[in-house]
């Protein structure tokens, strides 16, 4: 779907899409913990979850 | 598919660079939004929780976080949330910057959070609207969490497909028309999906609706502030460049 590109146009590299895939994995699993994670992924018990409940509240994310 | 914003453009790493520090600065004055107008909401219905269901073992022992706790904690939630949106929202600006079909920069950044405020925010906002505390039945947790997932989904497709329905008629048909058809395709898509996924509705008749009202704006407010000084502080950070797509590569993207 891409246009031809120009010269200056950087290709895009297999390293340049594992970079963004990588971005992606990483904003979702921080989201994640911020607005569903109860302690399975952070590790920390309820800690977190209890820590940023008032931030899910005010995002507008579903809470207990 | 390119992952090049644009011939001569900068490189995905400077663009995720600036997607990062535009979400974290938009994540702090949501938060700063959320703390000065939103807390005090947020206890209001904590003490209308409490009057209800006195924590009488539970004075024994304190709880994980105080209430104090809590409220720093809100900067760490909207932060962390904020670099997340802003490393998204920097890929999805070096994946749909050739589409987006402007020269600048500035205004390709803010209507992707334009794009993202209406599909992430307003939609969901609309068929799910946030609950305080107090407010909400514990066992349904997962099947809300599912529902919000689904209408956040939602909420995107009916964008895109607005988008879709507005350029399918050629640049000379009547504006009118194409805006009718962009309205329409994203009607089309959003109540479908309202009317697929379950109504959810777990307020007591007892809770005050003025509280629940503004506390409901105030989060609509938090995350009205969060997008748009995302696409603000974005846009300024790569302002300095137009960025030289040709009118004619602009006319031969495709849609």
């Amino acid at each position: 779907m891409s246009q031809p590109t120009s010269v200056s146009s950087p290709l895009v590299t297999p390293r340049l899409l594992w970079i963004a895939l990588a971005v992606v994995v990483g904003a979702l699993l921080l989201a994640y913990l911020v607005a569903f994670d109860q302690g399975a992924v952070s590790q920390s018990g309820m800690y977190l979850h209890e820590l940023m409940h008032d931030g899910r509240h005010l995002l507008g994310v579903p809470c207990h | 598919m390119s992952l090049s914003a644009a011939p001569g453009a900068r490189g995905f790493g400077a663009i995720l660079l600036r997607g990062l520090l535009a979400g974290l600065i938009a994540g702090l004055l949501a938060g700063v939004f959320a703390f000065a107008f939103g807390e005090p909401k947020v206890d209001a219905a904590i003490a209308i929780e409490e009057a209800a269901a006195p924590p009488a073992a539970a004075d024994e022992e304190p709880p994980l976080v105080s209430r104090d706790g809590q409220k720093a904690g809100l900067f760490l939630a909207t932060g962390l949330y904020g670099v997340a949106l802003g490393g998204l929202f920097a890929v999805g600006f070096a994946l749909l910057r050739r589409r987006l079909r402007t020269p600048d920069d500035t205004r390709a950044a803010l209507g992707l959070a334009a794009a993202g405020l209406v599909g992430v925010v307003l939609v969901p906002w609309v068929k799910y609207p946030p609950n305080p505390p107090a407010v909400g039945d514990p066992s349904t947790i997962d099947q809300r969490t599912a529902s919000y997932l689904a209408i956040l989904v939602i909420g995107v497709v009916a964008v895109w497909a607005s988008v879709l329905a507005f350029r399918s008629l050629r640049s000379g048909a009547a504006e009118w028309l194409r805006l009718t058809a962009g309205l329409g395709a994203f009607l089309l898509v959003v109540v479908i999906g309202f009317v697929l996924l379950p109504n959810i509705d777990e307020v007591s008749a007892t809770f005050p609706a003025s509280l629940l009202w503004n506390f409901r704006l105030t989060s609509l407010g938090t995350q009205v502030v969060m997008w748009a000084v995302l696409g603000l502080t974005f846009g300024a950070l790569t302002a300095r460049r137009r960025s030289p797509v040709t009118e004619a590569e602009m006319r031969s993207a495709t849609v």
